[in-house]
């Protein structure tokens, strides 16, 4: 058996958490820059606010009904999922961390428990050890744990967890799941299967396995087979090393002066380097790119971007950055306002594997000791601690007009009570 | 003029830990024996919080302005207890003293009132306070 446990509205429970009068009110958490909602409460979504709407659509119903709203506070969100995800470890013999709001557990081998009350005690504590409210599903395969999460959500009588395994209950609910709303069905499947008239889950299984497998790989063909509770997903506790690893961002100004693009430009190779570096990975090429404003009209557009290839793999910050630096100085325009860049690295492969040249110039044992000093500096006494002379020391531009305190990662920041009253 | 290129070979070696001229530390089976104050005062790191106090409504409990409460959420509000309460719209530290039909908010300082909780306040006890650190 496996269990899905899904935070609900992740990023608003937090925020809920220290602010416990915002608890039955409407509340919205922001995209990075303050963009679009990312998190709405379930007051919100009443309010008909829709997932990914930009905030300047939504002002009117915001004002109106007095919507609390949150820029993201990825730092708070992070050591929040970090304590749901240590609770869920003491009660499964595995767990595996899907996101930043949902984690699986391999529940093989509890067959004789009552899992229905498990899931039930399971989603307590963790609303006791951390204040989030968490639905969990239980069920044969991860599929349907997936959708026995989602029914919790939906009906409070639960009380956050349900065990999903008797076939009547199943032929009852996979009815009511739109094939959109399957875990691994993507967006062009979905619209494949419409036009072929089927709506919902219960549809899907229906379909010849051979016709699935044919039109949906057989990526689609397990998807068929989990519905039907035969356990085809794997369940894996380490996450796999990334294939590319990106790291762009909006700026909250646009940056029309070299030197200053620069810097931002450079300060996202030393944070896309360091994640590199974590993974103990090393690549082949990395991707830099620039973007204009595309929503404004009459101003000169640019969408562009360049790749740059290694002879040998590299992790040094220092290596990257001077060909992201030299790229970027080919692609900047004068005269141009730019809103987004970007570096994206990929070719990767794991450290211990480089392939060296005959005719590699660089010191890359030089290069690697110097890494690993600036990367322990910089965990233990702060990120930017030990940086380069070419990134930006103010950080990433960031508009954030509405974010939170830390409130558990740094002490200035930690919630105060009263004791004079 | 001669110019020599400093060998950075020195700076280099490996500091390998066993060869040593002297008589070995009778102390290095015992090296990873440290004390991590977290380890005592963190019994739940999932459920552990800290907070500020701001005030001194609980003096007479040792708990002034300025010090940092440690705060585990997965403790059980026990009669008496000292915690961190949600009233109204803002925290509040006190003792809880349940009662039948009502909870009582006992501070620990004459100066202060005792608040009554009923059905009509909003009321929450976010976390109970374990331990209370303070500068002397």
């Amino acid at each position: 058996m496996f269990a899905l446990a899904d935070c609900n509205n992740f990023f608003v429970s937090c925020e809920r958490v220290f602010n416990p009068g915002l608890n039955g009110c409407p509340v919205i958490v922001l995209s990075n820059n303050d963009g679009c909602a990312v998190s709405r409460s379930n007051e919100a979504k009443a309010l008909g606010i829709k997932m990914g709407v930009p905030l300047y659509q939504i002002r009117d119903i915001v004002e109106k009904h007095n919507v609390a709203v949150f820029s993201s506070n990825f730092a708070l969100y992070g050591d929040m999922s970090r304590r749901v995800h240590l609770t869920l470890r003491q009660l499964a013999p595995a767990i595996e961390i899907y996101s930043i709001d949902e984690a699986f557990l391999d529940l093989r081998g509890m067959e004789r428990t009552d899992l229905d009350a498990f899931a039930k005690k399971a989603s307590a504590l963790c609303l006791k050890n951390t204040g989030i409210p968490v639905s969990i599903g239980v069920a044969p395969t991860k599929t349907l744990a997936k959708i026995a999460s989602k029914t919790c959500k939906n009906r409070p009588e639960l009380q956050g967890g349900y065990f999903l395994y008797k076939q009547e209950e199943i032929d009852r609910i996979l009815p009511t799941v739109p094939v959109e709303d399957i875990w691994g069905i993507g967006r062009r499947f979905s619209k494949m299967l419409h036009s072929y008239g089927v709506k919902t889950a219960a549809g899907f299984i229906q379909l010849p396995p051979d016709w699935v497998q044919k039109q949906m790989s057989i990526t689609g063909l397990r998807t068929w087979k989990e519905l039907q509770g035969e356990s085809c997903i794997d369940f894996s506790d380490h996450v796999p090393p990334k294939k590319q690893i990106c790291i762009s961002r909006s700026f909250a100004r646009e940056i029309t002066d070299y030197v200053k693009l620069s810097e931002q430009v450079s300060l996202f190779t030393a944070m896309v380097c360091e994640k590199l570096r974590r993974q103990h990975s090393a690549a082949y090429q990395v991707i830099v790119f620039v973007l204009t404003n595309r929503f404004k009209a009459n101003v000169p557009q640019q969408y562009e971007s360049r790749l740059i290839t290694f002879p040998v793999a590299s992790s040094s910050t220092l290596e990257i950055n001077r060909a992201v630096l030299k790229e970027l100085s080919f692609l900047f325009r004068k005269g141009y306002a730019y809103k987004k860049a970007g570096v994206i690295l990929t070719g990767i492969i794991p450290g211990n594997a480089v392939q060296l040249s005959l005719y590699d110039t660089t010191d890359r044992l030089k290069h690697a000791r110097l890494m690993q000093v600036m990367d322990q500096v910089n965990t233990r006494i702060g990120r930017g601690t030990l940086a380069m002379a070419t990134e930006s020391a103010e950080g990433i531009k960031m508009n954030r007009q509405h974010l939170s305190p830390q409130y558990t990662t740094r002490w200035s920041d930690i919630p105060v009570v009263k004791s004079s009253g | 003029m001669k110019l020599y290129l400093p060998s950075d070979e020195e700076s280099t070696l490996p500091l390998v830990e066993g060869v040593k001229c002297g008589f070995p530390s009778p102390a290095e089976d015992f090296s990873d024996m440290r004390l991590n104050i977290t380890e005592e005062i963190v019994k739940n790191p999932a459920s552990t919080f800290y907070a500020r106090v701001s005030g001194n409504s609980m003096i007479n409990d040792g708990i002034g302005d300025g010090d940092i409460l440690v705060v585990d959420k997965s403790v059980d509000p026990y009669d008496g207890c000292i915690a961190i309460c949600y009233v109204d719209g803002e925290f509040t530290l006190k003792h809880v003293e349940k009662h039948e039909d009502h909870i009582l908010l006992v501070p620990g300082n004459k100066k202060y009132q005792t608040i009554r909780i009923t059905a009509d306040n909003h009321f929450v006890i976010w976390g109970v306070v374990r331990y209370v650190i303070k500068k002397l």
